[in-house]
């Protein structure tokens, strides 16, 4: 099914700083929000940052239909990033949305979401789609450390969390691929999905692929238009040069041709 | 009544307003965005003589007031195109043009014959000018014998409109325009992409797969109007101006700098309805100015 794209200015409801690198931004839509899944995406324009040309993709991180409002979880990387950490309640943000394909509903009912850093993203609106549709997911993410631990009695509420630390400091130590869910030999789910840094979710691709588990990823290449027609994020897959942006962001790793 | 439409090369376009390939994909991309209708024209994505799948990722790279890209040409080839998607656009009610590309003299030919076939395709534009590809390509634009031959090959067998696709990546532009004008082309456009780089320091490795690539956006539109300017000046065929346009008063430059019409490129990423919001603004500058026709515009350039 065809979901139309709009380009809106959103308003900011809240602006709040989870930690030194990642804040939450709601913002609340004109008229009635379109219909969006997990997994699709936003295009952000960031103005009044010269160095800023091109807009910013971000996962949706949760869609309040009652609220009217998105909520994007966002990773300061640079000076767009950072303009936007700085946005206050009231001010408006130009919004291409929605974007992209979406995770798939799964046909079993033992899932496993597997999340790094600003990875975990789309899984917040994938854990709340799957609560809709009778799955309570086991829901694993990885952070650099303690302080960077967020959101977690959030995700609680939709399924069974684990975390991990780089350092340590909270949950299971290192990263998401060491932790003890993985060390079985046959793992108690039929499908994984998952979003983080390329390393992570080749390593988790390569998990499923031994144990023969289902697994879809959501990449983040970069892109200039996100709507399919600068053909610049593109992936390599089965059948050919696919884009990101239009074809994705969600591919099954199996069609994935990842060297 | 303010006169929006132009005539070029016997061709009428409802306004000066088009839209540059490779940004605008096939034009229904843009359907929820805007009405196509609204514009001039559409030039649509490259097509090849076969399925290209372009370079490997990575194909862009972000710059001051701009962007590089390495895209290659990615295309499903002339075939394709005339089943699958000739079908979905030729009724759109705007001008499709379709740019032609190649490796070889035999591909430029072969694909320009095929699209000669289309009825409702009036004009190709031949681009002997792209970046990213490593045979053919821009070596068929920055020499001129090699430009005059590619364009008098194809203009033996392509009978509509012929637009030329420059590239600003020569010594002289005067010398490939009159070189590409001596082939037979009606029309040039100008300019595709200025090569060059980006570098990641950290990584101390270049950020594109190809390390070259094609510059647009604001960043060359200063050297895009001086060139549309001196082709403008220097030979008798209409010139459609592109390069760095991002908004009304970016295209008016063009126009006044010697453009019949101008296509919007990059910008299109950036705002995907801003094709019909340059028109809007070509008619409110006329407007304010007491123009009543937008030709008064072309070449319009006050230089005492």
């Amino acid at each position: 099914m065809e979901i139309k794209k709009t380009v809106q200015d959103l308003t900011v409801v809240s602006n709040i700083s989870l930690n030194k690198r990642h804040f939450l931004l709601e913002l609340v839509a004109p008229e009635p929000l379109p219909m969006m899944l997990p997994g699709q995406f936003v295009q952000v324009l960031v103005k009044d940052s010269p160095t800023t040309f091109l807009r910013r993709p971000f996962s949706i991180h949760q869609a309040d239909h009652r609220r009217n409002s998105i909520i994007l979880l966002v990773q300061i990387k640079g000076e767009g990033t950072r303009h936007l950490s700085h946005l206050r309640e009231g001010e408006k943000l130009n919004v291409i949305y929605p974007l992209g394909n979406s995770f798939s509903l799964p046909t079993t009912k033992k899932v496993l979401l597997v999340g790094g850093g600003c990875g975990v993203a789309p899984l917040l609106f994938l854990s709340q789609f799957l609560n809709q549709n009778s799955i309570r997911p086991t829901i694993l993410v990885g952070f650099r450390t303690k302080e960077e631990v967020s959101e977690i009695e959030t995700y609680a509420k939709y399924g069974e969390i684990f975390i991990t630390t780089d350092d340590g400091t909270e949950g299971e130590h290192g990263l998401v691929v060491d932790h003890s869910i993985f060390q079985k030999d046959h793992l108690p789910f039929d499908k994984i999905y998952c979003c983080g840094p390329d390393a992570m979710m080749h390593a988790v691709a390569r998990i499923a692929k031994m144990q023969e588990i289902d697994c879809e990823v959501s990449l983040e290449n970069t892109m200039a238009c996100g709507f399919g027609v600068c053909l610049c994020c593109i992936t390599p897959t089965d059948r050919g040069n696919e884009r990101v942006c239009v074809e994705g962001p969600v591919f099954n790793t199996k069609r994935l041709k990842w060297k | 009544m303010t006169n929006l439409s132009v005539n070029i090369a016997g061709l009428t376009f409802k306004n000066p307003v088009t839209t540059a390939s490779g940004t605008f994909g096939y034009g229904d991309e843009f359907g929820d965005f805007m009405d196509l209708g609204r514009i001039g024209g559409v030039f649509v994505k490259a097509v090849t003589g076969s399925n290209r799948e372009g370079n490997a990722y990575p194909r862009m790279a972000e710059t001051a007031s701009g962007m590089l890209n390495s895209v290659g040409l990615q295309n499903k080839g002339v075939d394709h195109f005339i089943k699958e998607i000739y079908p979905r656009i030729k009724d759109f009610d705007t001008h499709i043009i379709v740019n032609v590309s190649g490796s070889t003299l035999e591909e430029y030919v072969e694909v320009a014959s095929r699209i000669n076939e289309l009825d409702k395709i009036p004009a190709i534009e031949l681009n002997i000018s792209c970046p990213n590809v490593k045979q053919g390509g821009m070596a068929f634009g920055t020499v001129p014998a090699m430009s005059t031959e590619v364009t008098r090959a194809v203009r033996d067998v392509y009978k509509k409109v012929l637009m030329v696709k420059l590239s600003p990546n020569v010594t002289s532009i005067i010398e490939i325009a009159k070189a590409v004008v001596d082939g037979g082309a009606d029309v040039l456009t100008l300019v595709n992409t200025l090569l060059g780089m980006a570098i990641d320091a950290e990584r101390r490795r270049p950020i594109l797969s190809t390390i070259t690539g094609g510059l647009s956006g604001p960043a060359i539109k200063p050297i895009a109007l001086r060139m549309v300017w001196q082709v403008h000046n220097a030979v008798n065929v209409p010139v459609i101006g592109l390069g760095g346009i991002m908004n009304a008063t970016d295209a008016i430059e063009f126009l006044l700098a010697g453009s019949s019409a101008i296509q919007v490129g990059t910008a299109n990423f950036i705002d995907p309805a801003i094709s019909v919001k340059i028109v809007e603004g070509i008619e409110a500058y006329m407007q304010k100015h007491g123009i009543t026709d937008v030709n008064e515009l072309i070449g319009g350039l006050r230089t005492e």
